[in-house]
């Protein structure tokens, strides 16, 4: 939202007028991309307020009549029946899934990192590149023995058979250490002279001057965890432990019987993370560029 | 008392920190990944697994539905890749430039569809390539004077669908991938460059690109995996796995569909190994076009 103010005071007025121009041109370009973006889910806003059948008959599409709009679909998430009890209940697995994943993952992967950052030790490159590797490997392909694996250690439809295998996520290992890089290690030896051994430092030290990497990775790690799909969906198997996102897609059955639920319940639960995304939106850019400027 | 001298040396503290990824990278990633190889070489039964060498493979190599989803896939990949990098990373210039107001309204605007799962992107999508006439797609086509389309029936307009569902997804991060790489970029040339009365063009041209380029290699590294392991997306706009002539079917959805549906774990695997190594291939062409593996080397 800068304006050059120095190189207005340069400019002549025509020049002006057509600097104005450009930014009623750029801005504009902007405002209109923003609102295509934005139309799928206005689309499915409006539809929520339709009975779910609809959907099923005609498609989505906006219809903006007020007069055939109401809230029952909402009532009806809210209302305490069998239906509304189940989403509530995945919504609650859902945050708990979240909170854990991200609680555990960031705890983990800044001791990995600060580990792997903060020595010089034989292994460090090596480990440093094992992290990459991890990364270069698409998680479908370890899919299917990782199945089979989490079948064989009995963690088949538990929590900790979701959450365990991501928990060294390999891209917050690497945001960690890029972030750490550019702490002073001079303070980790004026620490050891004053005595504090390596576990204190890394706790009391190092972990409060590393809290904006805590809070970007935070976020990221919640918006994966919160909408994490394709592992849950194999390792759960009991209906009282799914999440939202397989909760929803069970709902997509051929007869639509469900679609009230369907669109109301996923306009609902985009809801918590918009509300984390907008609190804490600064945070996510840096976060996930991490990656990107260095290469 | 000596076992705790250890434990608090300096010597020991790196690798008790490592433990947690050394254990992590043994159990859940070499270990499935040789599982996955090995069991590519195998029949697996429910009750005994059966060496059967190449066989799986050679399977592969004459299976037709494999070749429609590896064709699939690799239209995917291509077409995401060229949509997904010129666009935002032109958006990008633009956003970057000081002629854009409310920045930060519209920065936000474009993430937000990537904060959606593709349960509901993948179903909102669904609905509006309705093939009703009432779908939003075909009320376009209406309102444009054109005759309603099957959307999802057809192989070539369900292509649009899948990339305007990904594009629609990652177009906002790809920007925010580029504008971070434009902010280490150091405005001085631009500024010298302006003396030497250099047009906008060339500006791109010889400063914005050669300096993106880091970023557009990480946008593009990304890319092509995300493209080649598509999967989801396609399961959610045809809410299943099947899709009319498998006009839909990915690499890793061919993969879900043998090893999970079918339970032909080493077929499903053989196709992962399959999808791993192109995948690795394709990485290293264009990270040494790229001259990215010479500068790591230096």
């Amino acid at each position: 939202m800068s304006i050059s103010t120095t190189s207005v005071k340069k400019e002549t007025g025509g020049m002006r007028v057509k600097r104005n121009i450009g930014t009623v041109f750029a801005t504009g370009f902007f405002a209109v991309l923003s609102c295509l973006i934005f139309f799928p889910i206005f689309a499915g806003i409006i539809a929520s307020f339709r009975p779910g059948i609809e959907l099923i008959r005609r498609g989505l599409s906006v219809n903006l009549d007020v007069t055939t709009m109401n809230l029952n679909n909402y009532n009806y998430l809210f209302s305490g029946n069998a239906d509304s009890k189940k989403y509530w209940m995945w919504f609650k697995n859902s945050m708990a899934l979240t909170l854990v994943t991200v609680v555990l993952t960031l705890l983990i992967c800044y001791f990995v990192a600060y580990g792997i950052t903060m020595y010089n030790f034989k292994l460090k490159r090596v480990l440093y590149f094992l992290v990459i590797a991890t990364m270069m490997v698409p998680f479908e392909i370890l899919m299917l023995p990782l199945y089979k694996e989490i079948i064989g250690l009995k963690l088949i439809d538990t929590m900790a058979g979701v959450i365990l295998p991501g928990l060294c996520g390999a891209s917050t290992i690497f945001f960690f250490h890029q972030y750490m890089q550019s702490l002073p290690r001079a303070l980790l030896d004026a620490a050891r002279i004053d005595g504090a051994n390596e576990y204190y430092i890394s706790v009391k030290i190092m972990l409060p001057i590393t809290k904006p990497a805590f809070s970007a990775m935070a976020i990221l790690c919640a918006m994966g965890a919160w909408n994490s799909m394709l592992w849950p969906l194999l390792v759960f198997r009991s209906a009282d432990k799914f999440t939202l996102t397989i909760g929803l897609n069970t709902l997509l059955t051929p007869y639509g019987n469900n679609y009230d639920m369907l669109i109301a319940g996923s306009m609902l639960a985009i809801l918590p993370i918009l509300l984390i995304f907008l609190c804490f939106q600064k945070y996510i850019i840096d976060g996930m560029t991490a990656g990107a400027v260095k290469g | 008392m000596k076992f705790r001298k250890f434990l608090y040396s300096e010597k020991t503290a790196p690798y008790v920190f490592a433990l947690p990824f050394i254990l992590s990278f043994c159990i859940f990633w070499i270990y499935p990944l040789i599982s996955a190889i090995v069991m590519s070489f195998q029949d697996i039964g429910a009750i005994s697994s059966e060496w059967v060498g190449f066989h799986n493979y050679a399977k592969l190599l004459k299976d037709n539905v494999f070749h429609t989803a590896m064709l699939n896939s690799f239209e995917y990949m291509l077409f995401s890749c060229m949509l997904l990098i010129p666009f935002p990373m032109l958006f990008a210039v633009l956003m970057d430039s000081n002629l854009v107001k409310a920045k930060g309204v519209w920065k936000a605007m474009l993430y937000v569809p990537a904060l959606t799962s593709v349960v509901i992107s993948g179903t909102l999508f669904r609905l509006m390539f309705s093939e009703y006439k009432t779908g939003q797609m075909n009320v376009i086509m209406t309102m444009l004077g054109l005759s309603t389309v099957k959307w999802l029936k057809i192989k070539w307009t369900s292509e649009i669908a899948l990339l305007l569902l990904c594009c629609w997804r990652w177009t906002g991060v790809n920007m925010l991938y580029f504008l971070s790489g434009l902010k280490s970029i150091d405005k001085e040339l631009y500024e010298s460059a302006d003396m030497d009365g250099a047009s906008f063009g060339q500006k791109f041209r010889f400063i914005t690109l050669p300096l993106l380029k880091p970023t557009t290699i990480y946008v593009l590294t990304i890319s092509i995996y995300a493209g080649l392991s598509m999967f989801l997306e396609s399961y959610m706009l045809w809410a299943g796995n099947s899709s009319p002539n498998n006009i839909g079917l990915t690499i890793v959805g061919y993969l879900y569909k043998r090893g999970i549906e079918k339970n032909d774990m080493g077929y499903a695997c053989a196709v992962g190994v399959v999808l791993m190594v192109i995948g690795l291939i394709i990485n290293f062409i264009q990270l040494a076009l790229n001259g990215s593996l010479k500068k790591e080397e230096e």
